[in-house]
């Protein structure tokens, strides 16, 4: 398998910044412009949310992204049809992540078929276990050169984790502490035990951190552990804030990284 | 058996542990353990005699013959409600809480619609002197304030569910959440028979006592162990997954299921799931759940907190999809109705739930010689409000 992703992680070894957002929020066309800006200022990888309406591992903030999302009317179709013609537009890497029901609904062969076809990278359903998809799903996700990343956490014992890295392409995405997404409760990159620990195991995925990186300094925290990082909740708020989505983009990515 | 739980979880098609991988290693260990531990001998000892001298079972199997007379055929009532704490709930509870105990866990989370889950775990946290905290959606905290009164008088903490239809649903969100927050020391003890593998069947087989019983109690009073009937309400399907499980392969035995139609199936105001679901995956199973075309939950309508849920236990989308079981679906004016007939016929006040169970059985079809059980899964005492405004005693 050969896509985007790893090609990025092929020719860039660290300081890697991923961000994720709600497709649909703020507003419900705002899924390219939110893209294409995003690469302008030098952002690695783009996960695009597909929003549901009980997101179980997610805190307030994207449980409220997509609450909005759907209410103004996003759905997989629509996402698509969005991203129909973003290959002519952008070679960033993009993930797909969300939930499985909707996936589920749409139909498993047809999302990836469809995913496939317009340039996506890599999808990410944390609800999709492991053997799940391994029995029934992993042969299509590699008929169509898509990604599929697993989350790991704190808890998850050596062994499960080699499973996920042995069964899995892309990345591993390492949760930074047993939390839903958004917590900034401080747990969240203290955790250099784990963090060094995963390191040691010498994975054949590279490995990045998320859920709870906010600022310059957690970012830098979890680069220094990993290949990059993973943000969410940080970046829907910096989109809520007053003035253009321009602006809003551009100030929150370089405030990360200067 | 054709309806027990195979290798990896499943009912047929429905079933399984759909989880993000924080959860995956406390439901695993759980998935490891309950089998062993539920049979060791000091388990069964102390879960017995909590049944018996804490709970006050077994519970009688009453012959309602006045209703009876009614409905020209013989109905008993399997009196869950004279249960401590008033429903079917702490049969389950207590279970899980000895689980707990045995599996190391100092910090207990439950959901609660109706509130009875949540006051019969704040109960038993009581009786261990464990911590406990109840998510509750708010529009329940509203409809079932005695209950909610109870739990704080048990020394939990009630947290409101604020999210989507803020009911059943969404409290059971939140506990999820805090459970994805709290790896370590925390037990989830869930009241249903839902989520994600091994908690349906392990749901099952603590509420199981109820089938077991009726066995013995029928025999005596029949003169064989079984009925040709057993009606009981679902939610999420825990008094009904209780009552079926003995007979689930004894095809003479009908067995309804009895969901709420709110205030009908068609109005957009309903949770008769089985109606209006379709596959999906809702709390980690893949089962029968109300969604929009796009695979968005939708959400239900009861005037029955304990019945407002889009999905149902993966046992019963199984016992649906194979037709094992009947299923009904009771209006809330049906339900009221069946409230105050059974409260006049047999001086027993049942639980808005209990209620669509009752509102069924005039539909049977059952013939005069016919025994139908009805498991009566709760007692009204925490529906009073709604009774009093909705028949308007005083005028
Ligand atoms: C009295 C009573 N019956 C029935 C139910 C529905 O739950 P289940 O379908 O799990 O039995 C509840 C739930 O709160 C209840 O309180």
């Amino acid at each position: 398998m050969n896509n985007r992703i790893q090609k990025l992680f092929a020719e860039k070894q660290q300081g890697l910044l991923s961000v994720y957002f709600t497709a649909g929020y703020p507003n419900l066309n705002d899924t390219v412009p939110i893209i294409l800006e995003l690469e302008k200022n030098g952002v690695d990888l783009i996960e695009v949310g597909m929003p549901f309406s009980d997101p179980l591992a997610d805190g307030p903030t994207i449980q409220q992204s997509s609450e909005i999302a759907i209410r103004n009317g996003m759905t997989i179709p629509l996402l698509f049809e969005q991203l129909k013609d973003i290959r002519e537009k952008t070679q960033i890497p993009l993930v797909l992540m969300g939930y499985l029901n909707p996936v589920m609904q749409y139909g498993v062969e047809r999302f990836c078929k469809k995913a496939s076809e317009i340039g996506i990278d890599g999808i990410i359903l944390p609800d999709l276990p492991l053997s799940d998809y391994v029995r029934e799903y992993k042969e299509l996700f590699e008929q169509y050169n898509l990604s599929k990343v697993f989350l790991v956490t704190p808890q998850t014992p050596e062994q499960r984790i080699r499973e996920i890295d042995a069964q899995s392409n892309g990345f591993v995405y390492m949760v930074s502490s047993a939390s839903t997404t958004g917590s900034t409760s401080g747990k969240s990159v203290e955790n250099t035990g784990y963090f060094e620990r995963l390191a040691g195991l010498e994975l054949r995925n590279p490995r990045m951190i998320g859920f709870g990186i906010h600022d310059k300094e957690t970012f830098q925290r979890a680069c220094n552990h990993s290949r990059g990082a993973i943000i969410g909740s940080a970046f829907i708020k910096a989109l809520a804030k007053e003035g253009s989505l321009q602006e809003n983009i551009r100030t929150f990515v370089q405030s990360l990284r200067n | 058996m054709k309806f027990t739980v195979d290798d990896y979880g499943f009912y047929g098609k429905f079933g399984g542990a759909y989880i993000p991988e924080m959860l995956y290693p406390n439901v695993e260990e759980l998935r490891q353990n309950y089998l062993k531990i539920m049979q060791e001998p000091d388990f069964q000892e102390e879960f017995q005699s909590l049944l018996k001298d804490y709970v006050g079972r077994p519970t009688p199997l009453y012959f309602a013959k006045r209703l009876s007379e009614k409905y020209n055929t013989k109905i008993y009532l399997k009196r869950e409600d004279l249960n401590h704490t008033g429903a079917h709930k702490i049969n389950n509870t207590v279970g899980q809480i000895l689980l707990a105990k045995r599996l190391g866990k100092t910090r207990i989370i439950a959901e609660t619609g109706a509130g009875q889950h949540g006051v019969a775990t704040a109960t038993v946290c009581a009786l261990m002197g464990i911590e406990c905290v109840v998510y509750m959606g708010e529009v329940d905290i509203k409809r079932q304030a005695p209950n909610v009164a109870r739990m704080k008088m048990l020394g939990a903490s009630v947290v409101p569910a604020t999210s989507g239809s803020k009911t059943l649903k969404d409290a059971t969100n939140e506990a999820i959440r805090d459970w994805i927050n709290n790896p370590e020391n925390t037990y989830y003890i869930i009241g249903s028979v839902v989520g994600p593998h091994p908690y349906p069947d392990m749901v099952a087989r603590f509420q199981s006592v109820i089938s077991e019983e009726m066995m013995a109690q029928l025999q005596e009073k029949e003169g064989r162990d079984y009925p040709d009937y057993v009606v009981a309400c679902v939610g999420g399907g825990s008094n009904a997954a209780g009552a079926f499980y003995h007979y689930l392969d004894r095809p003479e035995v009908k067995l309804v299921a009895v969901e709420a139609a709110g205030l009908g199936v068609d109005s957009g105001e309903s949770a008769a799931t089985s109606v209006l679901g379709k596959e999906g995956i809702i709390h980690g199973s893949r089962t029968l759940l109300m969604q929009t075309e796009d695979g968005q939950v939708t959400e239900p309508y009861s005037i029955s907190a304990g019945l407002d849920y889009p999905g149902v236990g993966p046992l019963h989308a199984h016992l649906f999809d194979t037709k094992r079981a009947i299923f009904e679906s009771v209006t809330d004016e049906e339900a009221l109705q069946a409230v105050l007939e059974l409260t006049r016929l047999e001086g027993i006040i049942p639980a808005l739930e209990t209620a669509h169970a009752l509102a069924a059985v005039g539909r049977l079809g059952a013939k005069p010689d016919d025994v139908v059980v009805v498991n009566l899964s709760g007692r009204g005492d925490k529906d009073l409000a709604t009774y009093l405004e909705r028949f308007h005693f005083d005028e």
